[in-house]
């Protein structure tokens, strides 16, 4: 098969009899299938940074199912969560399965998203006309941060615990309604039972609602827009007689079988964490989580998940909370901005010059440097280490404006770079 | 064991898929300079949950020297009995003690309000202690013992200094006298000395030679291990299918792939 003879009418089905026939003059099942997969053209020189945009959507459907089988047995309740999760994982027939399936896909989810954001940044995928989808990207991202944290508390271990009271203290540097705010966050004046069952509630029904519509507009954006490539050039630019890109192959069956053999990969590697080493040294399920909660016992040091500690380690090098809250706020935030920021006339980093290289290599060090350190105890010399990373992953937001637009570009191909 | 081995720092290198962090400086260990110390930090257990008779052993000791103060609620006797091919008849006569059945939950008899009394607070129950501490931080525990005659309990541990449980293996292991020694630091008004162990002396020995107890704590750390988890087992041997079929599953996805876009130029 090849492209054109996926698009002769010939091999699309006017107008099918039976139930199938009689389903698509009552619902468009053929058409918009057609439309979305065999119709939408893509980049025929997408390379291995381009997996994990369905990889993200597959482990979304994986924690869903999943998190739909732990709901029929997780006991939300102060009293009773911490030993419904031990039920799930010794007396529940394959309940260790669910339940690492779930907990190592959080850890799956971000990764996938972090390899799929920066794609973004070595593509400038962000830039016009794709400025929306990235916004969307973005606050699936901020949402997928919501997701994570309130289901991290819900198997109430001590770490859960600790963790909750640390991230909700946080809404208490708000000036004025500080205070009130989490304590109303909280339901009660410390976390608690209430607090619980609230987040149980947000991360099973509110967050994945909110969720799936953000990555449905996400998708519709990018199927109005098409997608970037590693050169950075629109393949919509250059048609052949059909009005087909001349760069571009149907979705399906090219980026679908592609996609599969992603999956296979990407479940291997899955596979060999959750049935080989599933607490994944202390990253995936930590040592604290498996004492229950306790008020009165801290656990040390507290940190969060490994997905989060970048923003931790800001935060904790800060010596006034409120600041550091605010500089964590602004560390999370500046991604918005991106498709503003930059002022380069190319997009792909390929067809950039030294500087901006230079700025994404720092930050890139930079974000899996205080990775590292948000892991530390909170002492010398990894505050002052932090201190240091926090500079250049900064400048490369708040400096782009500028060293975006010096120093020329590499000359911008007519066409995409592909071997076959 | 392989799991143990897999450190914070290991782990988190590899999930970055190399990242150019190796460089992360390691804080040295805290040993003994002395030639001779005992480095009872650097103990481990080295169990295998793999082992069978190990298990069936590490039960033994539990029932007969943990189980009269410690639980573990979350654990069946029946369960353990499956895991470990230990038959009905076996565990009912030796290891189900009066008043529980087969299917029952591991608890202990003590009462919470005694223990409180005897010990200052209640035993913890130990189903998850292998998950939320470490298989070698018990093995490091139950060898590092010595006696202390300032204490309500007349002993002492390295790893849990000021425990609250009693030297109960001392029968087995023998009663031993930490050597300490002064290491001095810094100089005038900043100096400090400190007490900083440097071995263990045999005041009396027990029933079992050295390496027959330290064979019965392994035992005893491999069962809390396999209690922590008990579907490890059957988890790693299953694992080894699920890779091997989506590695094949990659593979024929790989060659599909490679069909469908050979009409790509």
């Amino acid at each position: 098969m090849t492209p054109d003879t996926l698009s002769k009418p010939a091999l699309r089905a006017p107008a099918k009899a039976g139930l199938w026939g009689w389903i698509n003059q009552r619902l468009p099942v053929d058409s918009f299938m057609r439309s979305q997969l065999l119709d939408y053209y893509a980049p025929k020189n997408f390379n291995i940074w381009y997996f994990f945009g369905s990889l993200a959507l597959l482990v979304l459907v994986m924690q869903l199912l999943t998190g739909i089988f732990l709901t029929m047995y997780y006991k939300v309740g102060a009293a009773t969560a911490f030993d419904s999760v031990e039920f799930i994982m010794r007396e529940v027939p394959y309940g260790w399965l669910i339940r690492y399936l779930h907990s190592t896909g959080a850890s799956a989810f971000f990764l996938v998203i972090y390899l799929h954001m920066y794609r973004a940044l070595l593509y400038g995928s962000y830039k016009a006309p794709r400025e929306l989808l990235w916004l969307f990207g973005m606050i699936i991202y901020l949402a997928l941060m919501a997701e994570a944290f309130l289901g991290y508390v819900l198997p109430w271990g001590n770490m859960s615990f600790w963790a909750a009271t640390v991230i909700i203290n946080l809404f208490g540097t708000i000036p004025f309604i500080g205070p009130g705010l989490v304590e109303w966050i909280r339901g009660d004046y410390g976390i608690a039972d209430a607090t619980l069952n609230r987040f149980f509630s947000l991360h099973v029904v509110a967050v994945p609602l909110v969720l799936l519509l953000l990555v449905a507009l996400h998708l519709v954006a990018l199927h109005e827009v098409g997608s970037n490539n590693p050169d950075g050039i629109e393949i919509k630019a250059k048609k052949d007689a059909k009005g087909h890109p001349l760069d571009g192959i149907p979705f399906h069956p090219y980026y679908t079988v592609k996609d599969i053999f992603g999956v296979g990969v990407f479940l291997t590697l899955m596979a060999i964490v959750v049935f080989f080493v599933p607490t994944f040294g202390d990253l995936f399920l930590e040592k604290a989580n498996f004492e229950p909660a306790n008020p009165l016992s801290t656990p040390d040091p507290i940190s969060p998940s490994w997905y989060f500690t970048p923003y931790y380690a800001i935060l904790r090098a800060v010596p006034s909370q409120r600041l550091g809250a605010l500089l964590m706020l602004v560390a999370v935030v500046s991604f918005f901005f991106l498709p503003w920021l930059d002022r380069s006339p190319v997009r792909s980093i390929r067809y950039r010059n030294w500087i901006s290289k230079v700025f994404l290599g720092l930050f890139t060090i930079s974000f899996l440097a205080l990775m590292y350190l948000g892991l530390m105890p909170a002492q010398q010399p990894y505050l002052n280490i932090t201190r240091i990373f926090v500079v250049p992953y900064f400048a490369f937001f708040w400096l782009m404006p500028f060293y975006s637009r010096m120093g020329g570009t590499k000359p911008v191909p007519e066409r995409v770079n592909y071997h076959g | 064991m392989g799991r143990a081995s897999i450190g914070r720092h290991a782990a988190w290198l590899l999930l970055l898929l190399g990242a150019p962090l190796a460089l992360a400086a390691e804080p040295a260990a805290t040993g003994a300079e002395g030639g001779t110390a005992v480095k009872w930090e650097a103990w481990r257990a080295d169990n295998s949950v793999a082992d069978t008779e190990s298990l069936q052993r590490g039960a033994r000791n539990f029932m007969n020297y943990c189980n009269g103060c410690h639980s573990l609620k979350y654990m069946r006797y029946q369960r353990m009995a499956d895991d470990m091919h230990i038959p009905t008849s076996v565990l009912n006569a030796n290891l189900v003690p009066p008043g529980s059945t087969n299917l029952d939950y591991i608890t202990s008899a003590m009462p919470a309000a005694d223990a409180v009394v005897w010990f200052g607070k209640v035993p913890p129950d130990l189903s998850l202690i292998a998950r939320s501490r470490s298989p070698d931080y018990i093995y490091q525990y139950l060898k590092s013992y010595y006696s202390d005659p300032s204490r309500q309990t007349r002993s002492n541990n390295l790893a849990y200094p000021l425990t609250a449980m009693p030297a109960v293996l001392s029968d087995l292991e023998g009663v031993k006298a930490a050597v300490f020694r002064e290491v001095k630091s810094g100089s005038g008004a900043n100096a400090i000395s400190e007490q900083v162990f440097d071995h263990f002396d045999t005041i009396s020995p027990g029933t079992l030679t050295a390496e027959q107890y330290d064979g019965f704590v392994r035992d005893t750390v491999n069962f809390l291990d396999y209690v922590g988890d008990p579907a490890q087992v059957e988890r790693r041997s299953i694992g080894l299918w699920v890779v091997l079929f989506l590695l094949l599953l990659s593979a024929f996805a790989w060659a599909l792939k490679k069909e469908y876009w050979k009409d790509v130029h």
